[in-house]
């Protein structure tokens, strides 16, 4: 692997950058792992990479249907923030949070992880006291949020509309100024190469068609359109399919997978210096370094595994962004596009073990789990490796749709679900 | 955005007129109390969520009102049918 450095651009911009190596090896299935992880995303890398840092397991495969990072990890929207309600869940999401701190220079790899600021805008009297209590929960867990003024939120955000007649009057704002957005195409691709560097197999076209189990019912491998690949620890990280590969064990999962899109428009100077989210109208947007606006829309409401969403849930959020930020109105978008989130009852992931011995699962991230994507991976990586949860993860289990101790963000919505 | 056949209204209309109501044919237990957990986490929270055919509720909320089923692709969205509430699973 090369590693970058000023002094390797330098160098290989003597030759006009015609001859750098490729940045790992397009590697061919071997008859067995020791582990194995179903789902090339930035989830699924991210625990290859911490299964073979951290704990010492190098003999381990990426399998991916598609190509590394083209599925929720090339089309979200790359917030990253963790002022989520409960404790269980700002102790998950903090933990990744902390991970993007220093997660480029760990991997050699820019993943521009700019802390912008996140800041949320309540709209109605509710709005305000959900957020305001959010701040305060949030701050118990030493995750910071703030509140802030209609004319301070103007400040810190100058396309804001907080003129008191407009459609959608501002009333305040929480602001997590650690919160921000990260570049999500390098996340896969630094994992992966940082991943492969240490020995991990990263198998594309590879799609899992079944998983074998001994007499005992313990996971002994899988199959593959590429072959049957041995292992006796199987980790999914497969998002919106992850109900397809369970039923392949035998397991019927809580989970809804849904059409998820986001937008772009056309690349414009900057303007737009933070990211603004608005879950009682459902809008969010950033500006990406590129210069397109990076806009959420919401999910379509039934059932579909087809990556592509209806146009009235673009129409809908676009209608927002042009009353909340007014000066947008004449953009053209550039893009859409869909991906399949899948959505828990209670609107938390589920990250442990299954009732299959050998079978691990990293899943029900929903509609917001690129911001955790290095917290997901490295408690996934630990369950994996220790055989059993983290005290991190522990509450996200399976169990808690039988015990009924959900954590249900649902409810305490940091985002219309 | 997808046209769906209302089967009391007999007409293809518009998705915006109608609410997904989620999977069909999930029957609520007639004796609550003699459930186990796992009969209420089957009950309340397990989905199919099925690649291919899928069983679903939709309501004509803002036509008829009314509830019926339907049998989808979830890889396409096209509908194979749809059918009065009641009738039996297609």
């Amino acid at each position: 692997m090369t590693r970058f450095s000023a002094f390797s651009l330098f160098a290989k911009a003597l030759s006009g950058h015609q001859n750098w190596p490729e940045q790992w090896p397009d590697a061919a299935p071997k008859p067995g792992y020791d582990a194995i992880i179903v789902g090339g995303g930035g989830h699924g890398l991210g625990a290859a990479y911490y299964l073979a840092k951290k704990y010492g397991i190098t003999n381990v495969a990426v399998l991916e249907k598609g190509w590394i990072g083209g599925g929720n990890t090339g089309r979200n929207t790359t917030i990253i923030r963790s002022n989520y309600l409960y404790d269980e869940s700002a102790h998950l999401y903090d933990h990744a949070v902390k991970l993007w701190d220093g997660l480029s220079q760990e991997l050699n790899y820019n993943i521009m992880y700019s802390k912008r600021g996140v800041m949320m805008l309540a709209h109605n009297v509710h709005d305000v006291q959900s957020l305001q209590r959010h701040i305060n929960a949030n701050r118990l867990n030493g995750v910071d949020n703030e509140w802030l003024t209609p004319e301070q939120a103007k400040a810190y955000c100058p396309p804001l509309n907080i003129s008191s007649d407009a459609r959608h009057p501002v009333l305040g704002a929480a602001l997590q100024r650690r919160g921000g957005t990260a570049r999500h195409d390098s996340v896969a691709w630094g994992y992966a190469r940082a991943a492969a560097a240490l020995g991990v197999d990263i198998i594309q076209n590879c799609a899992v068609t079944g998983i074998r189990r001994d007499a005992n019912g313990a996971v002994e491998g899988v199959e593959t359109t590429r072959g049957y690949i041995a292992s006796k620890r199987v980790g999914v990280s497969a998002a919106g399919n992850t109900s397809v590969i369970m039923h392949m064990a035998g397991l019927d999962f809580p989970l809804e997978s849904y059409p998820l899109q986001a937008l772009v428009s056309e690349p414009i100077k900057p303007t737009f210096p933070c990211v603004v989210m608005s879950n009682t109208v459902h809008a969010y947007m950033s500006q990406s370094d590129k210069g397109e606006l990076v806009i959420g829309a919401g999910t379509d409401q039934y059932v579909s595994y087809s990556q592509r969403g209806a146009l009235h849930i673009v129409e809908h959020t676009l209608a927002a962004i042009c009353e909340i930020f007014p000066i947008y109105r004449r953009m053209r978008m550039l893009r859409t596009w869909g991906g399949i989130v899948d959505v828990t009852p209670d609107r938390s992931p589920i990250l442990g073990k299954t009732p299959v011995k050998g079978l691990y699962v990293n899943c029900g991230w929903g509609t917001g789990g690129f911001k955790a994507t290095p917290g997901a991976g490295d408690l996934l990586a630990y369950t994996m490796a220790k055989d059993e949860p983290h005290y991190i993860n522990a509450p996200f289990n399976l169990d808690r749709f039988r015990n009924g101790r959900l954590i249900d963000e649902a409810a305490a919505a940091a985002v219309a679900h | 955005m997808i046209l769906i056949h209302c089967p009391y209204c007999d007409e293809k209309r518009p998705e915006i007129e109608f609410a997904n109501a989620g999977q069909a044919h999930i029957a609520r237990p007639l004796d609550p109390s003699g459930q186990s957990d796992a009969d209420w986490e089957a009950y309340l929270f397990i989905r199919a969520n099925p690649r291919g055919r899928h069983h679903e509720r939709w309501r004509h909320i803002h036509g008829c009102g009314r509830f019926f089923n339907a049998v989808r692709d979830t890889v396409t969205d096209k509908f194979e049918t749809t059918y009065k509430a009641g009738e039996p699973r297609r």
